[in-house]
């Protein structure tokens, strides 16, 4: 594949993603007051944005009702949904590497049983396995990167095979077991970093859909926990105050329709050039 | 007959997984199963009841035979039978997400087609900004912004009655309504939730309809029929619209868990009392018997839609007659 030069595009969403992690880790460290704990709430709670509080400290967003600041808060929040997101993702499309290129490169029963146990679990829909998997474990953060993990990685699985298979079947692979490579090297040397393009791509798609599945069981109570912030629970916080202080609702909400966009455009543009239409799925939304 | 029995297959092993996926989660089932009020010779009752104390292999094949019976076992939280609480539920949500499904595709469909028509131009790059917002956007967030605006909203800058919509529920609580009323509440409380859905689905529909549209256009017939005159009118209703109908009934099939995904949310945040709703609620219950019940539907439901997207393809590809 060689370097690849970047797009306007991807540079654009590239420069955005690593700003938002760069704020994530700074701006919480340069909190005055700890964004987890709960001070005196009458007279902090829900300050409107860009206003000075009773203390004088000043609120780039506001407070959320318990008085706490909603843009440290949300810095932190982008923490730990930006590292389950790439995580998550990162780690499936491992997962799914390693089983398409197995499957492929045995062949037989471990393919059979692979890619039946990879549709099954694709006929279901990703939300619903995911309610499913968040219920049967304690909800938190290690249960949503495993579960994000395990309903993500059959999509890659299948790209990869499909891929291997057809890397496969090229004369420079002979080539290589004519020349005395032992199997298990041609398929690390010479399939896999062949068939991995597309596998990069899907990876890059997932992040943005898994950062949307984290937030979606967060805001549904089964993800991340609160105290402990995260995008989709400080969007359920604000729910009830919609009306009052529709601050701490948008707030986030932007925050993660940023975010997902900038995945999104990066993998789109990515897989245009790289994949073809071979990489489009629909993707399960949240 | 193939494809019918890889889908019974591909069925028998969810329902195999979801199985195993309970017995994978850590800890005693029972213990998750019995209520916390209740003793330990109940609790040792309920495991025999519930067959817990058999050998796995055997649990396996109870479990089994009562699916195939459709017999999904009890609800923990009302005692009633899990097949008829969903099925209580299940009109909500295929009404709900069916016709959210129709609206997407009539809204959808069309958007792509002019898209692709107008390719690289203003319009084109508009609606695929406006698309990939709202795809990036989670459904829960802009129901909430939706309920903000056209709920409270519309209450307090004394917007017209027509805009004023309900954030909650299916119907107007407290109040007996008959016939057209009935019907016109029930519209009134659909449209918020709708708009959601369908403006989720018709982002995602609309892309790949311009995409197979830009492929069509693409083709040498289309070129041959406008050379020889074909109005444009012609050329897209007869042309094009025939042409990628086969994409757009598997795109049908592929579309509907973004829909039960999409309706799992919209469920829960306007309180309709469909099957996304049930399974949450259920989840927060521990109500697993519901929670099973729900997923193996769910999963027959996209098995079945893919089967017949499968089935159907060779009857509407155009070239069948060539």
């Amino acid at each position: 594949m060689g370097r690849i030069a970047l797009t306007r595009v991807e540079c654009v969403c590239l420069a955005a993603l690593v700003l938002l992690a760069l704020l994530t880790i700074i701006v919480p460290l340069l909190a005055r007051r700890d964004p987890l704990a709960i001070g005196d709430v009458l007279s902090l709670r829900l300050v409107p944005p860009f206003a000075t509080d009773s203390r004088g400290d000043f609120h780039l967003l506001g407070t959320d009702r318990f008085g706490r600041d909603l843009f440290v808060r949300m810095m932190l929040a982008g923490r730990l949904s930006l590292a389950v997101g790439v995580i998550g993702s990162i780690a499936a499309a491992a997962v799914g590497t390693l089983v398409g290129a197995i499957a492929a490169w045995q062949g037989g029963i471990t393919d059979g049983m692979s890619m039946a146990i990879a549709d099954a679990l694709l006929a279901i829909p990703r939300l619903v396995l995911l309610l499913v998997c968040a219920a049967l474990w304690q909800p938190g953060l290690t249960t949503v990167v495993v579960v994000l993990i395990a309903t993500g990685w059959m999509g890659v699985a299948r790209l990869v095979r499909g891929e291997v298979l057809g890397v496969r079947a090229q004369p420079y692979v002979d080539a290589a077991t004519a020349l005395g490579a032992r199997p298990r090297r041609v398929l690390l040397r010479h399939a896999l970093p062949n068939a991995l393009g597309p596998a990069i791509v899907a990876t890059t798609l997932g992040v943005g859909n898994a950062i949307l599945l984290e937030s979606g069981l967060s805001f549904l109570g089964l993800g991340i926990q609160p105290p402990q912030p995260s995008w989709g629970n400080m969007i359920a916080g604000g729910r009830d105050l919609i009306v009052a202080a529709p601050w701490v609702a948008i707030a986030p909400g932007v925050a993660l329709i940023a975010t997902v966009l900038a995945c999104t455009l990066l993998g789109d543009s990515l897989r245009d050039r790289l994949a073809g239409e071979s990489g489009a799925t629909l993707r399960d939304r949240a | 007959m193939r494809r019918f029995g890889a889908a019974l297959l591909l069925l028998w092993l969810v329902v195999t997984i979801t199985f195993a996926l309970v017995r994978l989660a850590p800890g005693d089932p029972s213990a998750l199963l019995v209520p916390p009020t209740a003793s330990a010779a109940d609790a040792a009752r309920l495991r025999a009841e519930l067959g817990l104390d058999r050998p796995l292999a055997m649990q396996y094949a109870h479990w089994m035979a009562g699916v195939l019976r459709g017999n999904l076992g009890e609800s923990f939280a009302t005692r009633r039978p899990v097949a008829g609480v969903l099925l209580d539920a299940l009109p909500v949500s295929v009404g709900l997400g069916g016709t959210a499904l129709i609206i997407t595709f009539l809204i959808g469909v069309p958007l792509g087609i002019m898209q692709a028509a107008r390719r690289g131009r203003f319009l084109d790059h508009a609606l695929t900004t406006i698309a990939t917002l709202v795809y990036a956007a989670p459904s829960y967030w802009l129901a909430l912004a939706l309920v903000a605006v056209f709920t409270y909203g519309a209450a307090t800058w004394g917007l017209p009655p027509g805009l004023r919509l309900p954030a909650f529920g299916m119907q107007s609580p407290g109040v007996e309504l008959h016939d057209a009323a009935r019907l016109m509440d029930l519209a009134r409380h659909a449209v918020l939730p709708l708009t959601i859905l369908a403006a989720i689905g018709a982002a995602g529909v609309a892309r790949y309809a311009r995409t197979s549209v830009a492929d069509v256009l693409s083709q040498e017939w289309v070129r041959t029929a406008r050379a020889k005159g074909v109005s444009p009118r012609r050329v897209y209703l007869h042309h094009v619209l025939a042409n990628i109908l086969p994409a757009m009934v598997v795109l049908f099939a592929l579309s509907l868990p973004g829909v039960i995904a999409g309706s799992i949310f919209v469920e829960s945040v306007f309180a309709w009392p469909g099957m996304g709703r049930l399974m949450v609620s259920a989840i927060s219950a521990r109500d697993y018997p519901v929670v099973l019940g729900a997923t193996i539907w769910y999963a027959a439901l996209v098995i079945f839609a893919n089967l017949g997207a499968d089935l159907a393809l060779p009857f509407l590809d155009p070239r069948r007659d060539v």
